[in-house]
């Protein structure tokens, strides 16, 4: 065979030459059966025969496609293979990666693809870009947790992205931040907001025999608490029962003297009553017969609550809860005497009297003690609650300011489970103590929702969002740490304000953002209001609780609510427009019911109007300022950023004249009669 | 050299076999139908939704609700237990369980995970039935990041008044208004609306269009991409589904 092809001089160099040519061709070759060359083609096969197939054409180049941004790291070859990405007129093809890019705030030629969607940007097959395992690299992020992407760069709260901040909310109210640290890229740590209770005193407030059944399943007691279950045998839950009870030293004044059985010629519907005037339900929930949960979540739920509260210390919180728990964020009701027997006789009968009814604890040993210390300590117990006798450890669980890009190098999956970080991040919160028995990590009660919400904002937490340039990063907005001043700060500390409303970027979102109340409202509205707190919105199941201030301490109250939230925007000499003529208030009128047809949202006329939206404005004229009612309809969302009231773009005239009309609507007469 | 080359080719044989084979294997496996493993103990001629259709969700992301279908006897009307039931849906959209046997109430119950496109989702349900099989078609959408922007918007400034449907914690102000507000589903309306339409009626109010001034202008409180949103949404949720008009050219 040799001797047949190079024998001759002129065939070995005819066969040598063909040689040649064949390996000058694996270069075109190659590239021409490469992948992205296919798609290319494919493409063009389905742009043929669309209608705009010119433009489109026009539009198509030929070759590697490439968005480089030096500055953020990207070296993107995606658009090689996903064509139309940009193109508005293929929003009807769903053949991928031919899609066009739904439509998002950035533009994707400056910020590429992998920052938001993972991946290997500069690979050009699909194994490569889509699914690497190698170290260092990282499968395309699943759809379901893109939202991650968004917070790399975004750590305030996004109007578009709900699940992040859910799982960002969660991170902070389920005690994650206890025992894992986590820094923002900014260097600011994220801060739990929950409030797990001191345990120093607990032996004044609970028994043994709860403490072990919680301890066993919390879920059990409360469905809806955020305490995860650390699975402990009968042995361990009896050991740190045992060692929480022998520790807890009493308090003075944390319990008094009560009667959990009420009086015999009581109202059974006094408790009911006092709970619901009350409005205990806008923070604590209570199991209805159908098993649904009624009420807030801002403090614990109390379908069980007799089970777990000895009446004397339950008499003693509800007098005045901060003498348990400074920091409390229910407020001090200052109830009589007798509402207090009533309360703590009406809550006491919120029991079921099969939970805990198996436990019958032996007196602890000092084995036992010494047991449940180890345990606490071990299981880190300490990171949420205090507890008498043993330290708050340091940085108990790992760090998790990078968790996002965890090298799957490091990971050890389970059997059968997909080989990718949001996978492994996914199943860790589902069942920690899967991945072997020696996690510490408890078993929380989440739903899907709730997991998939969670892992979107760990892996938020990338190296890549740490490296961004600084102009993109947009940082979170911490709650400031405003304390109003003297007597009347005491008062709204002890009142736990703070715990609804919003004053000077620090509180609650449940109730009206009070930082410019003393522009809006007027004293003698106040001064009643504080009294006796009449809902605005008769429709809202949660409401302002009435407290039994004193005339001295409500008058505190209203002065300094009055003088010290005044904003700079609104006009205090308008109140000349009270006194307009009777023309001017006639045309606000029409203005009302005509040109801007205002009823649609509010009731004006309580016969006639049907409005359901606004506050109902009968009385308008008696409790609001005519410079806010001013200011409010010149531009609403400049007082109340998202209030579903539109700005009307009014005229100076308009809003004058509606000012005037709303300004004389001075209600019946009989205040609080709505 | 020759022999060497010869065993290599044999070898890169063998593995392109091995490697043909394994392809076939996994496309058997990719083919064989989800209810592997469960048998059914009976028989249905009719398939009914019970809930969950109609829903709205993200795309990638699972429905809140489960979809619950039930399977009927056609001849009495009651409901067959141990029924099988399989569903299918658009490529990417996942299920769990993708078959299941109906309950004692003759119900089966899976939860949708809608795929990474947007749009209307056509999941079918199938049972063997007693003659032939009976399908039922149901309809989810998943809206992209504009429409869940635009719904989360809607909610926020529209569906007090455009949703007639109350729920404890927000009645529903579309019973008091003289004039009705459109809901966002109503199709045969909106659908008549072009979006420059849709766009000045939000901007300026109802009377930009000689319509009633109960809807008030959101022109200086929503910013343009906001408004487009809102459009975005109507447009997903319309039913029956909204056709844009397209640019009309000549065919080649």
């Amino acid at each position: 065979m040799w001797q047949a092809l190079f024998g001759d001089p002129v065939r070995a160099f005819g066969v040598v030459s063909l040689i040649l040519l064949l390996a000058l061709a694996i270069a075109p070759a190659k590239e021409h059966f490469s992948q992205w060359h296919g798609y290319q083609r494919k493409y063009l096969a389905l742009i043929r025969d669309r209608g705009d197939a010119i433009s489109l054409h026009r539009r198509f180049e030929p070759g590697i496609h490439q968005i480089w941004l030096p500055e953020l790291g990207v070296v993107d070859r995606c658009t090689t293979c996903h064509l139309g990405l940009k193109e508005a007129s293929l929003s009807d093809v769903t053949q991928q990666p031919f899609r066009k890019h739904p439509v998002v705030p950035h533009s994707l030629d400056a910020f590429g693809c992998v920052i938001c969607h993972g991946g290997q940007g500069q690979a050009t097959t699909v194994a490569e870009a889509h699914h690497s395992e190698r170290a260092g690299e990282d499968p395309i992020l699943p759809t379901r947790y893109i939202e991650s992407g968004c917070g790399q760069c975004h750590q305030n709260a996004l109007p578009g992205t709900p699940q992040l901040n859910l799982g960002r909310t969660m991170l902070t109210r389920y005690g994650c931040v206890h025992c894992h640290a986590i820094t923002r890229p900014d260097g600011s740590k994220v801060v739990a907001t929950d409030h797990p209770p001191s345990l120093a005193h607990i032996a004044d407030k609970t028994t043994r025999e709860w403490i072990f059944s919680w301890l066993k399943d919390p879920q059990a007691y409360a469905a809806s608490t955020t305490m995860p279950n650390y699975k402990l045998s009968d042995a361990d839950a009896s050991a740190i029962s045992a060692y929480l009870v022998s520790n807890s030293s009493p308090k003075d004044g944390d319990t008094v003297a009560a009667d959990a059985k009420p009086a015999a010629n009581a109202d059974p519907a006094a408790g009911p009553s006092l709970y619901g005037e009350s409005f205990c339900a806008s923070c604590h929930a209570v199991q209805n017969a159908a098993g649904n949960l009624v009420g807030g979540d801002l403090g614990p739920e109390l379908t069980r609550i007799g089970n777990k509260a000895k009446p004397e210390w339950l008499a003693a919180w509800l007098e005045n809860p901060r003498v348990y728990d400074s920091a409390t964020p229910m407020p001090h009701y200052r109830f009589t005497p007798s509402q207090i027997t009533t309360l703590v006789g009406f809550l006491e009968a919120k029991s079921d009297s099969d939970y805990g009814s198996g436990v019958h604890l032996d007196a602890a040993s000092p084995q036992q003690i010494a047991h449940g210390r180890r345990l606490i300590v071990e299981l880190g117990c300490a990171a949420c609650h205090e507890i008498n006798g043993v330290q708050k450890p340091e940085n108990f669980a790992p760090d998790l300011s990078t968790i996002g890009s965890k090298p799957l190098a490091q990971i050890v999956f389970l059997a059968g489970m997909d080989h990718s970080l949001p996978s492994y991040i996914a199943a860790k919160i589902r069942q920690p103590r899967a991945f072997g028995s020696s996690v510490k990590m408890p078993q929380f009660t989440l739903t899907a929702a709730q997991t998939d919400a969670l892992t979107t904002a760990l892996l938020a937490l990338t190296a890549r969002g740490r490296s961004m340039p600084d102009n993109l990063r947009v940082a979170a907005i911490p709650e400031t740490n405003y304390q109003p001043a003297g007597p009347a700060g005491k008062l709204i500390t002890e009142l736990a304000c703070f715990s609804c409303h919003r004053f000077n970027g620090r509180g609650g979102e449940m109730a009206p953002d009070l930082s410019w109340e003393g522009s809006s409202v007027q004293r003698q509205w106040l001064t009643d209001f504080l009294h006796n707190p009449n809902t605005l919105r008769p429709s809202l199941i949660r409401r302002m609780p009435r407290f039994n201030l004193s005339d001295g301490d409500n008058k505190e109250l209203t002065d300094y609510l009055l003088a010290v939230y005044q904003s700079p925007a609104i006009d205090p000499d308008l109140a000349s427009v009270a006194t307009n003529s009777a023309e001017v208030v006639e045309h606000g009128r029409q203005l009302f019911y005509s040109k801007y047809d205002c009823q649609a949202c509010h009731i004006v006329d309580a016969k006639a109007d049907k409005g359901y939206i606004g506050p109902t404005l009968t009385q308008v004229g008696s409790r609001l300022t005519p410079g806010w009612i001013y200011a409010w309809l010149k531009n609403p969302q400049a007082l109340r950023p998202g209030t579903t009231e539109p700005n009307q773009n009014l005229d100076d005239e308009d809003a004058r004249a509606l000012t005037a009309f709303l300004i004389s609507l001075k209600g019946s007469g009989v205040r609080g009669a709505k | 050299m020759i022999t060497r080359l010869t065993a290599h080719a044999t070898f890169r044989d063998s593995a392109a076999v091995t490697l043909l084979s394994l392809a076939l294997l996994a496309g058997c496996k990719h083919s064989a139908p989800p209810s592997a493993g469960l048998k059914a103990t009976a028989l249905g001629t009719a398939l009914v939704e019970s809930s969950g259709g109609h829903q709205v969700g993200a795309t990638g992301t699972a429905l809140k609700d489960p979809l619950v279908v039930q399977v009927n006897n056609d001849d009495q009307g009651a409901a067959v237990p141990g029924a099988l039931i399989e569903f299918h849906g658009p490529a990417g959209v996942g299920f769990d369980p993708s078959a299941v046997l109906t309950d004692s109430s003759g119900q089966a119950t899976t939860s949708i995970t809608f795929g990474s496109s947007a749009g209307r989702y056509q999941i079918e349900a199938t049972t063997p039935g007693k003659t032939k099989s009976v399908s039922l078609v149901i309809i989810e959408t998943a809206l992209d990041y504009q429409g869940r922007v635009g719904a989360i918007l809607a909610d926020q400034y529209c569906n007090r008044c455009h949703d007639p449907e109350s729920s404890p914690e927000r009645v529903s102000n579309y019973d008091n208004l003289e004039v009705k507000p459109h809901p966002f589903t109503e199709g045969n309306t909106l659908n008549k609306m072009s979006d420059a339409d849709l766009t000045s009626i939000i901007l300026h109010g109802g009377p930009a269009l000689n319509r009633s001034a109960l809807m008030p202008p959101y022109g200086n409180t929503l910013s343009s991409s906001d408004v487009k949103a809102l459009i975005a949404y109507m447009r997903a949720v319309s039913d029956p589904p909204y056709q844009p008009p397209g640019t009309v050219y000549a065919r080649k």
